[in-house]
């Protein structure tokens, strides 16, 4: 692959994902800074588009400026040792508090105890867009090692004015500078008494994979300790003195606005306050009952929008395709197909799932001194922040956002609502008021996944090779689509349609659903082919990292020892998304009733350059295989007459113990690269291995996820 | 109507004013400070705020107050003895068997539920009480594979 396409594909823009809005400015001056921060080494980082155009110097401070915006984070190395680095990353089960303290452990060096991470805070930490698109390693690691480099630098330029030595002959480890004659100086005695301040200019020289220390082990969950003792505080948990609770009235149909409303009868009940503010109606009440009961007493009219059911879902998003984002084209389709021995056409279906991450929507909110401060769980404390600026007519610097670390988002957390709805009830009960979302308010009031519909047209040639490949989405997105084989003529278009329901971000995004279609239908071609789906695959393969997985999960499977039986089915499917690579072999047993699916083995294989932590790399992989088995064999959003009919986690599985199979997984660990996010793309494998496993044991095609057994029966 | 109860949580009893009909999760987390217990579904179907009544697990967002009076409640605030973790939450670390931790305090006193009763579990066993706890990170296997952690660990400590 090209330089040149391998950057569309990475810059693929993700509809769902919202782009930067405006930029963070600090309020503090230099001298208020180490007022606050303690003597020590500043140094500020600078994101990549402003790197060249500012530097933070003294005299910007000293002359009282605010610092330039575009900051993308910052650490201090205090006088007692402690390095803090400063990032509105947030912590969601991803393991980066511990990933970005190992990177810059390594540049340093320090001992990785030495560092603490302060992340997601609006007012601590700079403006961050938000914490997804697998973003993190490949984007805030990096701007990481360089402030480490360049801290680096300036301590060892401190112990040489010290000593009075050249710099060339000292070296920094293990949080000393070490000089000739066993000279030797910790980090904070260098720093004491000082207000330093750097910035990153230039491009200070980053350590090789090959050389880190820290990076590439298994370190420990950083807090691991207070997540298993309860310890850990997640929003939800967070209390003030006087904190009430509160609790909106949803709207009785999906997409309905309020008619009429008379809360008089709530307002009457002791203690609780009971607001409307246009379609918002809520209640705040020293207790949970009491709120419940205060909201039972709301009577309210709703409007009753048209509204489809699930049933319609797939040809009401085909039949309202409007604008498409082009076709992205090489070759020649008419060439390409006059040139196949074989044509196949086929439909895929795939489903709305919700994210369903155990801790629901939950935010603190508080009022004092005309600002807003909000505890609240998402992956986009900034997004928060704009929205309650936005709702509430607020200057940034108004508008205090924490987000402890969160109970999980899966792409399901990029909005503010509970934040929103907790700060309204506040401002009215003149208290500080928590909102915990049920899982009901969940399923119905957060976004889903998007549905969607794909069709594939392609052509084999009499040699296995793919002369033609025409890929059409509609709705569910366009990230993965366009393949990452060597398929001379193709066409892969994305039709924007009208969704009946809320959607969002999802792990992976549309990823899943055009790696199902994909890689379910190579398997149609190969079959049309009298070919073997690895043979297959690999003859259509050129990237050499693309062959790797794939080669590497085969082999680790035991492909070519793997027989199919009416009971047994051994499938494989390969793919590629946010620049990293992924393979995954799945076996499958089909019970007597030819009802259930079981998947008793996965092994997948993950090439996202050098590995940083490779048991939280295999957690990871672990989990989302998981994840997807939920997607490729059960879950899907049901809706009628304008509400959810499974909204409830006792209507709408997701995987259980039972449900995992015995995985292995194969970390390719490719030095020489600068490591690709992991969080998403080994969830795009498993469903398609799944279906082409079903393929081999019954000979019946699967093409919907989730999949219904009674296409196999 | 509000009456005062008495809970015996983590070996001390503890006095609430709280209707008899409260889900006693939200007594122990609203009105006792113990959010250990996490809210997760309301309905008893995925296990965050699992606790032991009498050494059983209950999902305590549908227990009913009045239903643990006077019983033995244990919290995942109560299982580390003397500043020392229980064997299942050092086990949790060392296999690494939770991301977002979210489910894990429910996770955990579920599986310390299960080794009250049957110290040498089988995975069969294991899978079949812990089927009710969902984890949507899907660190399943790591969980499994904690509790013959912890087990093994018990089993070496005892006399």
């Amino acid at each position: 692959m090209t330089d040149d396409k391998r950057l569309e594909t990475i810059l693929e823009p993700e509809r769902y994902e919202l782009s930067a809005g405006p930029l963070y400015c600090f309020e503090l001056d230099r001298r208020e800074f180490f007022q606050l921060m303690g003597c020590g080494l500043a140094v500020f980082c600078l994101t990549p588009r402003a790197e060249g155009a500012e530097t933070i110097d003294e005299r910007s401070f000293a002359a009282g400026q605010r610092q330039p915006a575009q900051i993308a984070a910052w650490l201090h190395i205090g006088e007692d040792g402690v390095i803090s680095v400063y990032t509105g990353k947030a912590e969601i089960g991803q393991n980066i508090r511990t990933s970005l303290a190992q990177a810059l452990a390594d540049e340093l060096p320090a001992p990785f105890d030495s560092i603490r991470m302060v992340m997601a805070d609006t007012r601590l930490t700079p403006y961050d867009a938000g914490t997804f698109g697998s973003q993190t390693t490949p984007r805030m690691s990096p701007i990481l090692r360089k402030a480490g480099a360049a801290a680096r630098e300036a301590l060892i330029q401190l112990a040489a004015e010290r000593w009075g030595t050249g710099a060339k002959d000292l070296k920094a480890e293990d949080g000393k500078i070490t000089g000739p004659g066993s000279k030797s100086i910790s980090y904070g005695e260098l720093t004491k008494g000082k207000q330093l301040m750097e910035s990153i200019a230039g491009d200070p020289e980053m350590k090789q994979s090959s050389d880190w220390a820290v990076s590439g082990r298994s370190i420990p969950k950083v807090g691991a300790c207070e997540f298993v003792t309860g310890e850990h505080r997640y929003a939800s948990d967070h209390a003030l003195p006087g904190m009430l609770i509160g609790k909106v009235l949803r709207p009785a149909f999906l997409g309905a606005s309020l008619k009429s409303a008379d809360l008089s009868a709530a307002q009457a009940m002791e203690g609780v306050t009971a607001v409307q503010d246009g379609d918002f109606i809520g209640v705040a009440a020293p207790d949970l009952p009491t709120a419940e009961a205060a909201l039972l007493a709301i009577k309210a009219e709703w409007t009753r929008p048209d509204s489809i059911s699930s049933k319609e879902l797939y040809s009401h998003l085909v039949s309202t395709a409007g604008r498409s984002d082009g076709a992205k084209e090489s070759g020649s389709l008419e060439t390409g197909f006059s040139a196949a021995a074989h044509t196949l056409e086929a439909e895929y279906t795939i489903a709305y799932i919700a994210h369903t991450p155990l801790e629901p929507r939950a935010a603190l909110a508080v009022w004092q001194d005309g600002g807003l401060m909000v505890w609240t769980g998402s992956q986009r404390p900034f997004g928060v922040q704009e929205e309650l600026q936005r709702a509430f007519r607020l200057p940034p610097e108004k508008v205090h956002v924490i987000v402890p670390d969160t109970g999980s988002g899966y792409g399901g957390k990029h909005t503010g609502e509970a934040a929103v709805e907790a700060a309204r009830l506040a401002k009215a009960a003149g208290a500080p008021v928590k909102v915990i979302w049920t899982r009901t308010e969940e399923f119905s009031w957060a976004y889903v996944r998007p549905a969607g519909v794909i069709r594939i047209k392609g052509g084999v040639a009499e040699d296995g090779s793919v002369a033609a490949w025409e890929a059409h989405n509609y709705n569910s997105g366009s990230s993965g689509l366009r393949p990452m084989y060597e398929f001379p003529n193709q066409s892969n278009v994305f039709h924007r349609c009208d969704s009946p329901l809320r959607q969002g971000s999802y792990r992976g995004l549309a990823a899943t659903a055009n790696h199902f279609a994909r890689e379910s239908f190579i398997d149609e071609l190969a079959h049309a082919a009298g070919m073997d789906p690895l043979a297959f695959r690999l003859k259509n393969m050129r990237d050499e990292r693309f062959i790797g997985v794939l080669t590497a999960a085969a082999e680790r499977f035991g492909w070519k020892e793997s027989k199919s039986t009416p009971e047994r089915g051994f499938g494989l499917a390969a793919g590629f998304e946010k620049n990293s690579y992924v393979a995954t072999c799945a076996e499958i047993e089909i019970d007597k009733n030819k009802k259930r699916v079981r998947v008793v083995r996965v092994v997948e294989a993950f090439d996202c350059g050098p590995v940083i932590n490779p048991d939280h790399l295999n957690n990871q992989i672990e989990g989302m295989i998981l994840m997807g088995i939920g997607g490729a064999l059960f879950e899907s959003i049901e809706f009628a007459n304008g509400n959810l009919t499974n909204g409830r986690l006792s209507q709408y599985p997701v995987p259980r113990f039972k449900d995992a199979p015995a995985i292995e997984t194969v970390l390719m660990n490719t030095q020489g690269i600068y490591p690709a996010g992991a969080g998403e793309t080994p969830i795009v494998g498993i469903a398609p291995a799944i279906a082409n496993a079903i393929f081999s044991s019954t000979g019946k095609r699967i093409r919907s996820m989730p999949i219904q057994p009674e296409l196999f029966a | 109507m509000a009456e005062t109860i008495t809970l015996n949580v983590n070996g001390t009893d503890r006095a609430v004013k709280a209707s008899p009909d409260r889900m006693l999760l939200w007594v122990l987390r609203d009105e006792l400070g113990l959010t250990g217990s996490k809210y997760g579904c309301g309905e008893g179907q995925c296990g965050a705020c699992t606790v032991l009544v009498d050494g059983s697990p209950r999902r305590s967002c549908i227990t009913r107050l009045s239903s643990v009076a006077g019983k033995r409640l244990t919290t995942i605030e109560g299982l580390a003895q003397n500043g020392e973790l229980h064997p299942l939450q050092q086990a949790f670390i060392d296999e690494d068997a939770l991301q977002c931790g979210y489910c894990t305090p429910g996770m955990i006193v579920a599986g310390a539920g299960l080794l009250m009763k049957k110290p040498d579990p089988t995975v069969d066993e294991i899978l079949d009480s812990m089927q009710g706890n969902v984890c949507r990170c899907g660190t399943y296997n790591r969980i499994v594979k904690a509790i013959q952690r912890a087990a093994k660990a018990m089993k070496e400590a005892r006399p």
